[in-house]
């Protein structure tokens, strides 16, 4: 599953990085590494963009860039 | 040019208008000319810190914590991003400190890294002050390894503890130097502390003539590790005194434009060339 | 030299295609290793939730969108009820003695007329007027702000607008030069230095001047009290008032989204730059340390580029009221030369002549208004060149409508120009100074000039159809 498909206040493990270059070093930049846990915080009152909590910061993705990101999710 | 300069109300300072006794014709003489060349001029200080660090992690509180406000914006050459300079002098001696822009990393993916890469890489500053914000030590130590990779006269101001605290998180530093192999400070700079530490082990850094030696980074790839291996051999045989070989390979088999200038026109020698501690030369 | 080069593509070919990232994964993962090892972040939970709490509330669908309203209808109103005491102060310190005073000793000297005139008449009360409008209501706004940037809430309202910013194609950080443009303008265009793609920073600061800044709400409400509210019973006057000035400020909004689509569909095209924002953790603000240097960096800043402004243009006013081109005043001559122009656009030659000579600030826009009518249309109590302000709102209203002919129309679209016109010179130099660019800086300039001109004649247009 990609993070973008994460319910809001579910938790999971990043697998993978699906995006090359700049854009997936921005990723690790802010925590997105495989083996990071996510968990799905705040969705935008409008419906995007989301903010996904990575080691304590709160990081806010846009739908097209959470896609990027595949995750497992954990069990409840 | 006989501008005092601000002494931080800790630690040795001293408040000696002229330390080093007009220093630009001395010990950074080779590099001097190099400095002047990024738009940098050592003026009358002894010893030359590079201030890095991620964004927001109070680098520029630093800045002002050791300088005492005192900064100008200097101009880099070619470009138009204004970076300031400053000065302090402790222990009798004087430092120049150049805020370099916050970055998350020295790839060169953007200006901003370019320039940080520059000075650190070909400015030679003889200690690099990185200061990364204790709430968020995973995000900052990519760029401390870098330039880890790079260097071993590095100072990490550990910053924003009194935050860290609030946030009821705690930093082992002990494990942090171990780890890194190079002085860690904790650091509160807006208000105040751990500055003296900072200043002493920046002082220790600046002067002492055996640094640690740039960190070597482990790859779990085995056929990234044999073409390393190989390629900074090549690079070891080109250019012999070169310290840190694995890190020019790496950066040939990346493709790194900056890097493959620096080979084609001959001024990765120039990295190699051995440092004359100041201190030597001095008395 | 080159061999080893060769060498380096040669290894770099029998490699995998994304060495590269494998490399730079690597450090990661190391940086990752040893923070987890060196951080302890036990003590993280109990903060964590009052931290999330709030979030939720704060971006909730329904209380975010309260939150927001309210605080920022709390910073204007703050705005608005706090510098009122001091601005009169000021002004009966610098306006009315200052300037009394300044006359007296000119006078007092032997000074020629014209020279009282220009330089106290002129350059002093400009320069006075400016100070004394402007500093107190930028001086309780900015620290207001930075107190609610200190505090974290600030990417929050980002993060709630973001969809609308994305859908216009602008930078999600826009949201918030927008707002702060609210305060000043050539504050909110030195805000978008937030922004680092250069084509989404220059839409950011093309768009900043529809934010309706602090020197322009008194002719909205103003106008709204004057005029709009007239037309309703009085009982329902203050809420009709508020309505029309509350109407136009989201018309900028909507402005300021369309605007924004068009450019970066047309003359600003281009990448999206990734985005990325952060929540950071609420942190009580530091309220002395943010008085200070919020009044040092941004209120001081903005208005000395102001008075810098302020004087030639006060001299500019005098000139234009007291040089004599034949029998009228060059004043006189510009108004009629503007007024076909002026009854296009549903206003009058008074009006745009007031907004080329005050350019320097937008505060100054009624007391030159006020003081042309009343020269010009004859009216008693005014001198030419001299700006005034009559103290009481109705009476301004009389004169308007009395010695100037104003309607309802006239009043409606100078609403609706205060909105859409060109920023005032402080901005244009601000927009000069971070853009570096003449051209860029000349369509800030004017690309609202233009669509002012366009909407006031449209809605001329077509109140004068329906009668």
């Amino acid at each position: 599953m990609t993070l973008d498909e994460l319910p809001r206040g579910d938790r999971a493990v990043v697998t993978a990085l699906d995006i090359r270059g700049g854009a997936r070093r921005r990723l690790m930049d802010l925590g997105l590494l495989p083996g990071a846990a996510v968990h799905a915080e705040l969705t935008s009152p409008l419906g995007d963009p989301t903010a996904y909590d990575v080691r304590g910061a709160l990081v806010v993705l846009r739908r097209d860039q959470a896609r990027a990101v595949h995750v497992e999710p954990e069990d409840r | 040019m006989a501008t005092p300069l601000p002494t931080p109300g800790v630690g040795r300072a001293s408040a000696d208008p002229d330390p080093g006794g007009g220093c630009a014709s001395c010990a950074l003489a080779p590099d001097a000319a190099r400095l002047a060349r990024l738009g940098l001029d050592p003026g009358r200080y002894s010893y030359v810190v590079a201030l890095a660090g991620n964004p927001n992690t109070g680098k520029s509180t630093v800045f002002n914590a050791l300088t005492g406000l005192r900064q100008h914006v200097g101009n880099w050459a070619g470009k138009t991003v204004a970076r300031a300079e400053g000065g302090f002098s402790y222990g009798g001696v004087g430092y120049r400190i150049i805020d370099l822009p916050g970055t998350y990393s020295l790839l060169s993916a953007s200006a901003d890294e370019d320039i940080a890469r520059d000075v650190l890489l070909f400015g030679r500053p003889d200690v690099t002050l990185v200061v990364v914000d204790a709430t968020r030590l995973e995000r900052n130590l990519p760029l401390v390894l870098q330039i880890r990779q790079i260097t071993g006269r590095v100072v990490v101001a550990l910053n924003l503890v009194d935050e860290a605290r609030r946030h009821g998180i705690t930093v082992d530093v002990r494990h942090l130097t171990r780890e890194l192999g190079v002085p860690v400070v904790a650091t509160a700079a807006r208000r105040g502390e751990g500055l003296p530490d900072l200043l002493a082990a920046i002082e220790q850094v600046a002067t002492t003539d055996d640094p640690p030696p740039p960190m070597r980074l482990v790859h779990h790839d085995p056929e990234l590790e044999r073409a390393v291996a190989a390629l900074a051999e090549q690079v070891a045989a080109r250019f012999p005194t070169l310290p840190n070989t694995r890190w020019v390979a790496l950066r040939l088999l990346e493709g790194d434009p900056g890097i493959e200038a620096a080979v084609r026109d001959g001024t990765l020698g120039d990295l190699a060339a051995p440092r004359v501690a100041a201190a030597e030369v001095q008395g | 030299m080159t061999d080893l080069l060769d060498e380096a593509a040669r290894l770099r070919r029998g490699l995998p295609d994304d060495v590269g990232d494998r490399i730079v994964e690597s450090l990661y993962t190391d940086a990752a290793r040893i923070a987890a090892a060196s951080v302890d972040r036990d003590g993280a939970a109990a903060r964590l939730t009052v931290d999330r709490a709030l979030d939720r509330v704060l971006t909730h669908r329904v209380w975010g969108f309260v939150a927001m309203g309210v605080l920022f209808f709390g910073v204007f109103w703050f705005t608005i009820a706090g510098a009122a005491v001091p601005s009169d102060l000021l002004y009966t310190l610098l306006v009315e003695n200052g300037h009394a005073w300044l006359r007296e000793g000119f006078v007092a000297l032997g000074a020629p007329a014209v020279v009282t005139g220009l330089l106290v008449d002129g350059v002093y009360l400009a320069t006075a007027w400016v100070i004394a409008v402007m500093l107190p209501p930028m001086a309780i706004f900015f620290p207001l702000f930075t107190l609610l940037e200190d505090f974290g809430y600030l990417p929050r309202v980002a993060f709630n607008l973001d969809r609308l910013f994305a859908r216009a194609g602008a930078h999600g950080k826009q949201s918030l030069t927008m707002m702060m443009g609210y305060g000043c303008n050539a504050a909110g265009v030195t805000a978008t230095r937030i922004i680092d793609s250069r084509r989404e920073r220059l839409i950011a600061v093309i768009t900043n001047n529809f934010s309706i800044c602090n020197g322009r709400w008194p002719t909205l409400i103003l106008m709204g009290t004057v005029f709009v509210g007239a037309v309703v019973p009085p009982a329902l006057a203050g809420v009709v008032a508020a309505g029309a000035v509350i109407a136009v400020v989201v018309l900028g909004i909507g402005v300021t989204l369309a605007v924004s689509w068009a450019l970066s569909r047309t003359v600003l095209r281009g990448e999206s730059s990734a985005y990325s924002l952060e929540l950071p953790p609420y942190r009580p603000p530091r309220i002395l340390r943010t008085l200070w240097t919020s009044i040092i960096d941004r209120t001081f800043k903005v208005l000395r580029r102001a008075v810098v402004m302020a004087a030639p243009a006060g001299a500019v006013i005098w000139l234009v009221g007291n040089v004599h081109l034949g029998d009228a005043s060059l004043a006189a001559h510009l108004v009629t030369a503007l007024g076909p122009i002026g009854w296009l656009m549903g206003l009058n030659g008074v009006i745009l002549l007031a907004y080329l000579v005050a350019v320097p600030a937008n505060e100054i826009i009624i007391p030159t208004i006020v003081m042309l009518t009343l020269t010009l249309g004859g009216g008693a109590g005014a001198q030419p060149g001299v700006m005034l302000d009559l103290g009481d709102d109705a009476q301004i209203g009389t004169v308007l409508v009395g010695a100037g002919g104003w309607t309802l129309l006239t009043a409606v679209n100078l609403m609706l120009f205060t909105l859409l016109h060109h920023p005032c010179s402080t901005t244009v130099l601000t927009i000069w100074h971070e853009t570096r660019s003449v051209r860029w800086t000349a369509v800030a300039t004017l690309l609202p000039l233009a669509l002012g001109i366009v909407v006031c004649a449209t809605v001329a247009g077509v109140l004068r159809l329906l009668g």
